[in-house]
């Protein structure tokens, strides 16, 4: 008798296991993934680097109209963000980005050099070095500066807590360090060693390293550690702005870096999947006067020199180096300071 | 004389009991409700809004799709293992027992290079795949592949005690009054075990549904095709959209209340169960 129950107890059980799986299944299989369009459509794949968010939501938004009036066709643009080396990493691991936006150069060469996905002279398929916008390095502090950081060197003294990414993972942060040490290097007498030692103070004071500058950002601002963050000037405006502008400033240092972040398209994905037309199509846009004007809201400095003149006020002059003419291109730079065993290594082991 | 003795040790006993609630108060009770509280920062209009979203709905059919996969596979294979493990004597058993451990010893992260390794464009079996037009890392079955990983020992671990303490004889009887194999395990094992494997399933849904790292490493964070709902509480709160990701962490946080109630449920009806509650890794 308890046994004829207890059975009846473990069949009604596993039916109701089983009504349970098959609901689920068929919620799922029913319901149409996101985005899918009418029959003439596309997608894309744009994998970014980590504060470009709000920047590619709505040039996206704006290259899907165009696109839909220009030939008639749906185009549906898929985001992936994510520290600018780790998402390097994850299209050479086989993610099938069809464009890359990353934050240095030198991330999207990894794409040729460790995978061949692009041709080695793909910097040279758009113009300015296929870096549609320009942005720099700035310093965001919390209002009314209580710490009184004024430039580079405030941020080695004693109890300064500083914010930045880590360089292996991150674009930003590979920015930052090179801006600190081209600052450094640009003092009277200053030199490599120098230089080299003034960075190994500056990272002492940093506590944590997070692997993405948005990440960066919200341990600096959300969970309000820290007394500064080196931050792209992109997202300390954006920052500003979504938090209200009572809670933070922005600091200027005398001396900054321009940072070119470039796009390009993925040529063995765009192949493959047969999308070159319509991923070239978005590159371009960025380039146009409306993409530009995108670009120039969202807080990254335009190349347009019209669309600059219209945001001047956004964007103040601050004393620029570049990589090239401070630190002999990219390549350069990775092997010198971020590879393993280079300057980064070396001041962080200590 | 009797008040003297019993004054300091009701004193003590609260004072411990204090320090337990504090501890749990502040560390489990309050974010709890933190996440409800942010969920609702902005009324009930914005909370509904947020879940409605084509993003976080896509997540949470990701989510869904995942645990409809792994939960069956895990339950059929922590059956097996345990089944296997605790009717049967043979060679290399304690080095199963250690790889059904191995899931919950290694750091989610390695879980998911490990795949990154065998099936990315540079690991073993990449350009074959890339050959084939069969996508696994950065697409659902990698998310499912590294999902299955983790949540590999709940069942198992759930059911090997309780089995072994229950031991081979109603088996033994069953087969020996002429019942077949499949018989006895419907009419005997199973039934014996149900409330533990059901117990077991919780937690390995639970699990499934709320994993990170592993799932971080091999999705490749696409929004609206391999974010599950918990990479997208992620992304949200780092655009500072606070109510969106305190909306899907409270969906996340409401199923984790609903698996425990029904443990406590169980638990009640089932006492036998806490002890295979100790011997859980």
């Amino acid at each position: 008798m308890s046994a004829s129950i207890r059975v009846r107890a473990a069949a009604r059980l596993t039916v109701a296991g089983c009504g349970a799986l098959v609901c689920a299944v068929v919620l799922v299989a029913c319901s149409k993934p996101a985005g899918v369009g009418g029959p003439a459509s596309v997608t894309l794949l744009n994998v970014s680097y980590d504060p470009t968010r709000e920047l590619y939501e709505a040039v996206d938004k704006a290259f899907a109209a165009q696109w839909l009036a220009s030939t008639g066709e749906h185009v549906t643009i898929h985001q992936s963000h994510g520290g600018s080396g780790k998402q390097a990493r994850a299209i050479i691991d086989g993610l099938e980005a069809d464009v890359a936006t990353l934050a240095l150069a030198y991330d999207l060469s990894e794409l040729n050099v460790k995978a061949q996905l692009i041709p080695a002279d793909w910097a040279s398929r758009l113009p300015y070095n296929s870096a549609p916008y320009t942005s720099t390095i700035v310093f965001l502090v919390r209002k009314g500066n209580p710490k009184n950081i004024r430039d580079w060197d405030d941020l080695v003294r004693p109890g300064v807590q500083v914010i930045t990414p880590n360089p292996k993972s991150s674009g930003g942060a590979r920015w930052n360090y090179l801006a600190a040490w081209a600052w450094a290097l640009k003092q009277p007498g200053g030199d490599d060693a120098h230089a080299k030692d003034f960075v190994h103070k500056l990272y002492k004071n940093v506590p944590v390293l997070d692997s993405g500058a948005r990440g960066a950002t919200v341990t600096f601002v959300d969970r309000g550690i820290g007394d500064v963050l080196l931050a792209w000037e992109n997202e300390a405006l954006l920052a500003k702005q979504q938090l209200g502008p009572d809670k933070l400033d922005i600091v200027l240092p005398s001396l900054s870096i321009l940072t070119e972040p470039p796009v390009t398209l993925v040529d063995k994905v765009v192949d493959r999947r047969g999308t070159r037309k319509v991923a070239e199509a978005y590159l371009k846009f960025l380039y146009s006067a409306q993409g530009q004007d995108i670009i120039a809201r969202n807080f990254y400095r335009p190349r347009d020199p019209e669309i600059a003149r219209k945001y001047a006020s956004r964007f103040p002059s601050i004393k620029l180096v570049t990589i090239d003419d401070t630190f002999g291109g990219w390549e350069q730079a990775q092997a010198k300071h971020f590879d393993d065993g280079g300057t980064f290594d070396q001041i962080y082991a200590q | 004389m009797i008040r003297r003795q019993q004054i300091p040790e009701e004193l003590g006993r609260y004072a411990l009991l204090a320090v337990a609630l504090l501890y749990l108060v502040g560390l489990v009770a309050l974010p709890l409700v933190v996440v409800f509280v942010e969920a609702f920062a902005k009324g009930i209009g914005s909370y509904i809004l947020a879940l409605l979203d084509p993003y976080a709905l896509a997540a949470m059919r990701l989510t869904l799709l995942t645990a409809a996969i792994v939960v069956p596979l895990n339950l059929a294979f922590g059956i097996a293992a345990a089944w296997a493990i605790a009717k049967f004597e043979f060679r290399g058993k304690n080095a199963l027992i250690t790889v059904i451990d191995l899931p919950f010893a290694v750091s989610p992260v390695i879980s998911g290079l490990i795949y990154v390794l065998m099936f990315g464009a540079q690991g073993w079996f990449g350009p074959w795949l890339m050959a084939h037009d069969i996508h696994i890392i950065f697409a659902v079955p990698g998310i499912i592949l590294a999902t299955t990983f983790v949540t590999l020992p709940f069942v198992a671990r759930e059911l090997i005690p309780l089995m072994q303490t229950q031991g081979n004889d109603e088996e033994v009887t069953a087969l020996s009054l002429g019942a077949s194999g499949w018989q006895t395990f419907r009419l005997v094992t199973l039934p014996n075990i149900r409330w533990g494997l059901l117990y077991g399933v919780l937690l390995c849904n639970a699990r499934a549904m709320g994993e990170f790292g592993a799932v971080s490493v091999v999705s490749g964070h696409i929004r609206g095709q391999t974010n599950t709902l918990p990479l997208h509480i992620e992304i949200l709160h780092s655009e500072y959209n606070y109510v969106g990701a305190f909306a899907s962490a409270s969906l996340l946080a409401l199923l984790a209340l609903v698996t425990l109630v029904a443990k406590t449920l169980l638990e009640r009806r089932h006492p036998e169960l806490r002890a295979g509650v100790a011997t859980h890794a």
